[in-house]
């Protein structure tokens, strides 16, 4: 178990009055807050952390305490000797009741070997707090998101039956409500945060709703028009080449795109680019005639 | 209206151990909406977690409702440009791919 130096942690002397150790918690409490940093879990860590400093450094007894066995915590009998107080002093403050500060946080080892988990009376009553908010990952093929269907998936050892509507985009998060850690003192679950990191596995881009592909068109057919089939997203389409169809050239199939997130029955376009493969390998007859048609040029 | 997606604010203030003052100051600068039925004040339940955020920045965080209403402008904001940022590294790696 490290030691955890509650004094660097708030940005304070050792000789830091209540009055600065309270400063110093507000200002970085402002700064560090779950609610003004959503779904960032460095910001997080960071607030049960200095929440963890005021704790022990805002309570008298606590600092005290930690004062005079904090470094050396896992030595000597007095250690032992201040567990046992502390442990006496843990069940009044359980019978008082569990006072909470922002919902569901845990302390640190170090926290819960010391002062056993019971925090000081420094709180809002006995209000109920929301829980922890939780933060997943999920990841998914492209296939796996044009069509809106159900996942189960496990966060936590609980499993948590999840809608994936069609049309998501790669790094869109969504929120599950009240799938998240439990609330306190009776009050309402945190939310789970699910990011969908989305792999393209696919011959084609995604750009919103777009789709894009690339369709390599013969030189005869390019040059004389016809039709080709080409592969979109559902199936495979017929189109039909005009006569002198440079390369690059882009067609608009439209509707038939990625689907629009949440916009049953609205999808993206799909947009080929024609690609004109020069035929190689040319037989002796092929470049004779090659040759005639540049004399005509 | 389902009234049963509503929450009574009389309710609220003794749960969340609020004044209802507090609650009418969010009323009037417009941080949270308030339904009259049959003479009784209620808010939307789908509202309960942002007036959560609310109570516990001001609790915990001394923060006043002027505040609160920029903190809740600000987060709208970041949210809004991480959405942008989001859409625009995917047409970056749409555009990456094409090299």
């Amino acid at each position: 178990m490290k030691f955890v130096d509650y004094y660097k942690i708030l940005g304070v002397a050792k000789t830091a009055t209540e009055k600065e150790i309270k400063k110093a918690f507000r200002k970085l409490a402002r700064k560090y807050h779950p609610d003004l940093n959503p779904n960032d879990k460095k910001a997080e860590s960071k607030f049960k952390e200095i929440n963890e400093a005021n704790e022990v450094l805002s309570n008298a007894d606590n600092r005290k305490k930690y004062d005079k066995y904090g470094k050396d915590w896992e030595h000597g009998e007095q250690y032992e000797k201040a567990k046992q107080q502390q442990q006496q002093s843990q069940r009044q403050y359980q019978s008082q009741g569990r006072q909470q500060g922002y919902g569901g946080q845990d302390f640190s080892d170090y926290f819960e070997s010391m002062f056993g988990g019971a925090r000081s009376s420094s709180g809002q009553g006995s209000r109920r707090f929301k829980g922890q908010d939780f933060n997943a990952e999920l990841q998914l093929n492209l296939k796996d998101v044009y069509l809106t269907h159900k996942q189960v998936i496990t966060v936590n050892d609980a499993k948590v039956r999840l809608t994936i509507p069609a049309g998501l985009e790669n790094g869109q998060v969504i929120k599950i409500k009240a799938k998240g850690g439990k609330g306190s003192n009776g009050g309402p679950n945190g939310d789970l945060y699910i990011t969908f990191s989305i792999k393209n596995n696919t011959p084609f881009k995604r750009d919103g709703n777009n789709l894009y592909a690339t369709v390599d068109l013969d030189l005869y057919t390019a040059v004389l028009g016809g039709e080709i089939t080409a592969d979109t997203f559902n199936g495979k389409v017929k189109l039909k080449i005009a006569p002198e169809t440079p390369t690059g050239t882009k067609v608009k199939l439209k509707g038939k795109g990625f689907p629009v997130y949440k916009k049953e029955d609205q999808f993206g376009d799909f947009i080929i680019t024609y690609q004109i493969k020069i035929p190689t390998k040319l037989s002796d007859k092929e470049k004779a005639l090659f040759e005639e048609l540049q004399k005509l040029r | 209206m389902i009234t049963e997606d509503l929450v009574l604010i009389d309710k609220l203030c003794l749960h969340y151990k609020i004044e209802l003052s507090f609650i009418d100051a969010l009323d009037n600068i417009g941080l949270i909406e308030i339904e009259i039925l049959e003479h009784n004040r209620f808010i939307h339940q789908d509202r309960i977690s942002d007036l959560e955020k609310m109570i516990r920045l001001h609790h915990e965080l001394n923060v006043n409702i002027e505040g609160i209403d920029v903190v809740f402008n600000l987060i709208e904001k970041e949210m809004n440009l991480k959405k942008e940022i989001n859409s625009l590294k995917n047409r970056l790696r749409l555009y990456e791919d094409h090299l």
